[in-house]
């Protein structure tokens, strides 16, 4: 049974519609991607998902529990990353941990214990009694998914966790994150709009303009925008390119002393072709679509080309703003 | 109702007071200078035969302003954590948002009890010989206050998105219900209609019980004006009101 159903959710604010008639499901200890432009609709399914909003129709259901008559029973079941940071900068990072234990009615004999746990987890138990404004964004971020973990909740969100991260930063979020339905079993729903990072996920949903427009894992995503291209250099390209065409049926070109040709499972055919012309081959390489390729082919524009709104560059604003204080 | 919750609501709270000794000097720095300053003043325009010396006059007053300020200004915190974020952990907690309003409303009420009763020691300066009894009312009149206005104070927060709104709720708010509030003259001496908005502040009745344990013979101009009866059940409906409606606003989703 899966972990999260979603049924034709709508949520409609006046006159506009942020969410049409979406449904997915995620499975249990997965880490599920929800990916698509700023203003797609990502953070409001959350926030609905969440119960800090109510649809304006569908079903949805969350570990079992119905999000609109068992809120009290989703709020146990779930952690929270929010996109802008929710840490009470005036408390230290272990204030602020027992503060959420408390909210969520962890026994107190295991509070200490657990905290503990996973500040060490998070790499933070040596900072554990700083004032939570000292910290990094990077820190702030880890603090909060170690918040987010202490009720031992089944569903865990993140949205757009990496966001104003430095690469770094970013690269050792991600390791981290894709460690955790492993070492917590707890599944994973995140949204982000950096492509490449939902190469970590299992299944990915995209939507635009509050509704899907693929679902998939990101193989199969990739596979839709035409598959591979192999490149292959060989002692003879000319007997090797008509070797080719001839066993293969694939269309052939040349270029600055490669031969290149599109084919859709690039992986299995590499073996194949070393096999027929073997050692006349002097290098292989294997270029696969990214993530961003998908999106570019099924909206007509790359996921970042998007001109930030107005309410999104005052967003920005605020959070430039709250970084300086 | 979730007691783990309001405990961990209140005690926040109390550590970031504590913390923050700036905030407590200039909480206790406001009514020393209206009692001491603008009293001194005052005192000399009012005739002597009034009964009550004026500085005598505006201590209950005094003590009522000190709960004002510091029971709304906490409750008002909660914009604070509305604008960076953390009213949002709080929210997706499974927690009711009763539990939310009373942890907010203790919060006030301990953080404002505190300021209030460093300004009621203050009254041997002022000339005034309490016996422990009246002490021990005033004490309990303070915290019943303080939880009044505070929960009056969550309901105000409600209404506010941002910290923008802070001049707002200080000059059409805070500083009207300190003026109407029978603090620094009897609302009696107040024209008709003004009088009327007065009978409308929570403080009003508060400051009213104050001044029957302060002057409990006082019977004139400068004493009491309701009976100390309605003076209390009026802030009793008054507190449970606000925390229901308070209770209902949070509720509210989008």
């Amino acid at each position: 049974m899966p972990i999260i159903t979603v049924e034709n959710l709508v949520k409609k604010f006046e006159r506009i519609t942020a969410v049409n008639n979406v449904s997915f499901e995620v499975e249990e200890g997965t880490i599920f991607g929800f990916l698509g432009p700023n203003g797609a609709g990502k953070t409001t399914t959350i926030n609905i998902l969440c119960t800090l909003l109510s649809p304006t129709s569908g079903r949805l259901f969350v570990a079992g529990y119905d999000c609109i008559k068992e809120p009290a029973n989703v709020r146990k079941a779930i952690g929270i990353v929010f996109q802008d940071t929710t840490l009470d900068k005036d408390l230290t990072a272990y204030e602020n941990l027992i503060f959420h234990a408390y909210l969520y009615n962890v026994p107190k004999n295991e509070m200490r214990d657990r905290i503990n746990e996973i500040l060490r987890f998070v790499g933070l138990y040596d900072r554990k009694d700083d004032l939570v404004k000292k910290f990094s964004g990077g820190m702030k971020r880890r603090l909060e998914v170690a918040r987010g973990l202490i009720h031992k909740p089944k569903v865990l969100f993140l949205d757009e966790p990496t966001l104003g991260l430095d690469p770094q930063s970013r690269t050792n979020l991600w390791e981290f994150i894709s460690e955790l339905p492993g070492r917590h079993n707890v599944t994973i729903f995140m949204t982000t709009h950096y492509m490449e990072e939902a190469e970590v996920c299992d299944k990915i949903v995209i939507i635009d303009h509050g509704r899907i427009i693929a679902m998939g894992s990101p193989d199969e995503l990739k596979r839709t925008v035409g598959g591979d291209v192999v490149y292959i250099k060989t002692t003879d390209n000319t007997n090797a390119r008509k070797e080719i065409e001839r066993l293969f049926g694939f269309d052939v070109a040349e270029k600055d002393g490669e031969l290149y040709m599109a084919c859709a499972m690039g992986d299995t055919c590499i073996p194949e072709m070393i096999r027929t012309m073997g050692e006349k081959v002097l290098s292989v390489r294997l270029q696969r679509p990214t993530l961003n390729d998908v999106f570019l082919k099924l909206t007509g524009k790359t996921i970042r080309d998007e001109n930030a709104s107005e309410n999104d560059s005052v967003k920005e604003h605020v959070r430039a703003y709250r970084r300086r204080r | 109702m979730e007691f783990n919750a309001i405990y961990v609501i209140v005690a926040r709270e109390f550590k970031k007071f504590i913390r923050e000794k700036s905030r407590l000097f200039s909480a206790i720095a406001r009514p020393l200078l209206w009692l001491f300053i603008v009293g001194a003043g005052i005192s000399r325009l009012v005739p002597r035969d009034t009964g009550v010396p004026y500085i005598q006059f505006i201590f209950p007053g005094i003590i009522g302003m000190t709960i004002l300020f510091s029971s709304i200004f906490s409750s008002i915190s909660i914009i604070w954590d509305k604008e960076f974020g953390f009213m949002k952990e709080i929210l997706v907690a499974p927690v009711s948002r009763l539990s939310i309003v009373i942890g907010k409303a203790l919060s006030g009420t301990i953080v404002s009890t505190i300021q209030a009763l460093i300004i009621l020691a203050l009254f041997p300066f002022v000339g005034f010989k309490l016996n422990l009894l009246q002490i021990i009312s005033i004490v309990c009149l303070c915290i019943s206050v303080s939880f009044c206005i505070s929960a009056f104070g969550i309901v105000l927060a409600t209404f506010y998105e941002s910290y923008e709104s802070f001049s707002v709720i200080m000059n059409f708010i805070i500083m009207p219900m300190f003026f109407l509030s029978g603090a620094m003259y009897p609302i009696r001496l107040l024209p008709d209609i003004l009088s009327f908005v007065a009978k409308l502040n929570p403080l009003t009745y508060g400051i009213d019980a104050i001044k029957h344990v302060i002057f409990p013979n006082e019977k004139g101009l400068m004493g009491p004006d309701f009976s100390i009866m309605i003076d209390i059940t009026i802030v009793i409906v008054l507190s449970i009101t606000f925390v229901l409606i308070a209770g209902k606003l949070f509720e509210k989703k989008k």
